[in-house]
Parts: C-alpha cells; structure tokens; sequence
C-alpha cells in the first residue's frame, strides 16, 4: 500500500498551476534521484558510446520503411499492399518513438550527425515538433511524474480510460499532435511551452513547426492532384493506424505507479519483451534502468539490467503481465485517485526512498 | 594571481576520465584528456544542479548524466543541449605528478 505523498485533492497537472509552484517549494523539483550503485569502472564501460549496433538496426529501418512502401504502392489496390502497409506503418508509427527517443538523448550512435539526423527524422515521423520535445523530455527526465513539473505524464488521475484506450489508436494524440505544429507554426507557444523551452529555442522551434506542416501541406497536395489515398497513407497516416504498438510500450512505462516520487522504482516499470518488440522498441522496455542512467545506449541496457537488478522491483515477465498490473492499478484509481502500486523490493536491494509519501502538506486551495 | 590548490594525484584519474574535487564548500570536474593534459572546470552543470563527475569523457567533451548536455571541458564551452551557458573553466598545472588547480 500506499501512502499518499499529499493529501486527496484535484491534481493539477498544468506546469504553471499550484501543483507546480508546491513542487518546487516542498523540494520534489529538480531533486536529486535514488540510484543504484554501480562501480565507476562498470559505468564507462555500459556508457560507451558505438555507432554499430544503431547503424546496423537503422539500415534494417530503412529497409523495412522503403520495402514496406514499395510493397504497399506497388499492390496498392489490392489486398497483397496489407501486409506490407501493416509493416511499414508499425515502423512509421511506432518505432519513431523509441528513434526520437534515443537521438534525442544522444546516445544511440557515437557520431553526433547521425543522432541529429534520426532524431529529425523520427520527430517528424511521429509528428512533435522536435524542439519542443527535447526540452520537454529532459523535464520528464529531470522531474518523473511529479505533477505540475513533468509535461509527460500520460496517465493523469483519476484515469480515463476511454480516452486512452482510444489511444491505441492514437486518432486523439495524433491529431493533437498535428494542430500543435499546426499553432507552433504560426508563432503561438503555450504559457507550458513557455516554460521549459528557453526563449532562445522558440525561433527553432517554430521553423521546425513550418517545415513539418509544409511537407504535410505538399501530402495533401498529391493526394489531392492523384486523387488517391495512397500519399496520405505513406505520409502522416501512418502515425495512427501503425502507432499500436508505440501506446502498447509507452502506457507500460509508467501507467498506475507512483507520482511525486524521488526513487524511479517507484514510478517506473520494466517489463521483459519479445525480441521484436525490442527491436521497435529500442530496448525502452528497460525503463527504471534508462531513467536512472540515462547515458547508457539502448543497446546496454540489457547489461545494465543485470547488473543492477538485485537493487530493483522484480521486472514484469511479459507486455501481458504488464498490462494486468496496470489495469489493476488503474481500476483502483478510478476511485481512489491516491493509489500507486507499490512492487515489493527483494531482500537484496536497498529501501525505497519514501520521504515525500510520508510528507502531508496540504494542497493550497485544498 | 591564482591561488594554486593541490586536487589530486595525477594517476587519481584514469585517462579519458574525471573526478570531483571539492574545496572551500564548491565542487569542480578535474579531467584527464586523452592527450595527457589535465583540466578543471565547475563541478556542477549549467542546465540544472547536477553534478558532472558521474557523467561520461568522449575526447575532450563531458556528457552530462542527467540529460546528456555536453561541453568541451577544455574551454567550458556548451556544445549539446540542453546545455545552453558556458560552464566555468580553471587553470591547471602538473607539478611532480600532483595536479593544482588555480582558484581566485
Ligand atoms: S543537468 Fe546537465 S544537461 Fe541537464
């Protein structure tokens, strides 16, 4: 069970509301984390950085993406382009998370260019502006589901299901994602946005908007001037009916676990995954182990996980017993929105860090 | 004139690495370069507060371990973001193999 860092109340999960500004006061924002310890000599060796294995799994990438395309123009009107537009779209869709994620960190190809160029072309692929996001992302890094502080919190409590259900299929988040560009392109930022990009990053980021939204522009265009489907189903389309498996992997990471919370064992999940899903995914699977390390390359983390997991929740042992923990989880949260589920520690790991569930500092306005 | 204060032995730190120093209640990065110079810059990164010394050498930059911002210890200057300000960098010297950093 289960102590609630604060007491019951309406979160606020804005980054400019009260829940921001209490996580700052009470010192749950910028903290500093619980980690493992692992010797220094151990580290570099897990942090070192190669430009292998990313090229060898982007060259798969790409050979997916261009025969999938192929496949899919070439028996376009018929059934035989299904198969092809089924693997095309999961890598358009789904696998450009884990590629922006990666290159955003800098840390899947040794050679900076190559992370620069992946990253924008992920960033476009699963339509976020990829100045925004970068900053963005180092907030989740910096503040994991501490409300008010981390813009990524994807399940916000109590949950809705339905709304993020229909996320499977991303309609909802894609077509968000799109009038973001759509409004970043003709200059306007939010007061969140505001926030965490710097000001000397918005003329980047609204050109990097513009680009996105001219190339979508010119989609249409073809679409329209070829009177088919086809254009719309190689560009942009593909961020929803391919997108399954990006929400299958990214509602595990964090869905039904703790908030305001400074130990990523508590909030974080890793579950084990079956080879593909590893490859889509970028081994991301091993969560709790990219946020504590943040510099480890994808390809180490299996490493890292053994090296570390004596100090860590026992991991889940598929995507499906994930799932069963979440949607527990969830269920319970509906009505009693303080829940978390807590994993218990194995005798060899150091104790959770739990000052702030203890904390009972009254919500202002509460 | 620096006031030079002695940081470590130079075989403290492994080639292609650092260490954290701390004097007078602040902390700095001592780095050992590939070429077998010796640098000093602030310990702490200028995105948010987080020390540098768990964070990873490649040539003559140091990845941040919270967001991976990089800069070139050699000139403290920002390269990767989310660093954007120029980290604060200080003379070094080796004498005898001690290394001495130069302190206001
Ligand atoms: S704290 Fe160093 S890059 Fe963010």
């Amino acid at each position: 069970m289960t102590a609630a860092p604060f007491p019951v109340g309406q979160r606020d999960y804005s980054l400019v509301g009260p829940d921001s500004r209490r996580a700052v006061e009470i010192g749950l924002a910028s903290a500093e984390w619980y980690h493992s310890d692992v010797p220094r000599a151990v580290m570099k060796d897990l942090m070192k950085r190669t430009d292998g294995p990313a090229i060898r799994d982007t060259v798969l990438w790409f050979a997916l993406l261009i025969g999938g395309a192929w496949g899919g123009i070439y028996f376009w009107g018929t059934w035989a382009c299904v198969p092809f537009l089924l693997v095309y779209s999961v890598i358009y869709g789904s696998s450009c998370d884990s590629r922006w994620h990666e290159c955003g960190h800098g840390t899947a190809f040794r050679t900076p260019w190559m992370n620069d160029v992946i990253y924008q072309i992920a960033s476009f692929m699963v339509m976020r502006n990829p100045v925004t996001w970068r900053w963005s992302h180092a907030r989740h890094h910096t503040d994991t589901y501490i409300v008010g502080r981390d813009a990524e919190i994807a399940w916000m409590r109590p949950p809705k299901t339905l709304t993020n259900f229909l996320a499977l299929f991303d309609v909802i988040g894609a077509t968000r994602s799109l009038f973001i560009l759509a409004r970043n392109a003709t200059g306007r930022l939010t007061p969140d946005e505001k926030d965490f990009v710097p000001e000397s990053e918005w003329g980047k980021l609204v050109l990097a908007a513009r680009i996105h939204m001219a190339i979508y522009a010119a989609t249409v265009a073809v679409a329209l001037a070829t009177w088919s489907w086809l254009p719309l189903m190689l560009v942009g389309l593909p961020r929803i009916y391919g997108s399954w498996h990006m929400v299958m992997c990214g509602h595990l990471q964090h869905a039904g676990l703790a908030e305001n919370v400074l130990d990523h064992r508590l909030n974080t999940r890793t579950v084990y995954m079956n080879p593909i899903s590893r490859y889509i995914y970028w081994n991301m699977n091993y969560h709790i182990e990219h946020h504590m390390f943040p510099m480890v390359p994808y390809h180490a983390l299996p490493r890292l996980h053994e090296v570390i997991k004596a100090d860590l929740p026992p991991p889940n042992l598929s995507i499906l017993d994930g799932y069963r923990e979440v949607f527990a989880s969830l269920r319970r949260q509906k009505t009693d929105p303080e829940y978390f589920f807590r994993k218990t520690l194995p005798p060899s790991a150091k104790p959770y860090r739990e000052e702030f569930h203890t904390l009972n500092i009254a919500r202002s306005g509460t | 004139m620096p006031q030079w204060i002695r940081a470590c032995a130079t075989d403290d730190i492994n080639p292609e690495d650092l260490i954290r120093f701390d004097h007078d209640g602040d902390t700095y990065a001592i780095y050992h370069a590939p070429d077998g110079r010796f640098y000093a810059t602030a310990g702490r990164c200028t995105h948010e507060d987080v020390h540098l010394c768990d964070g990873l050498v490649m040539g003559h930059l140091i990845e941040c371990p919270k967001h991976n911002g990089q800069f070139d210890y050699r000139t403290g200057e920002a390269k990767r973001s989310p660093v954007c300000i120029n980290l604060k960098t200080f003379p070094v010297k080796v004498e005898a193999g001690e290394v001495f950093i130069g302190l206001n």
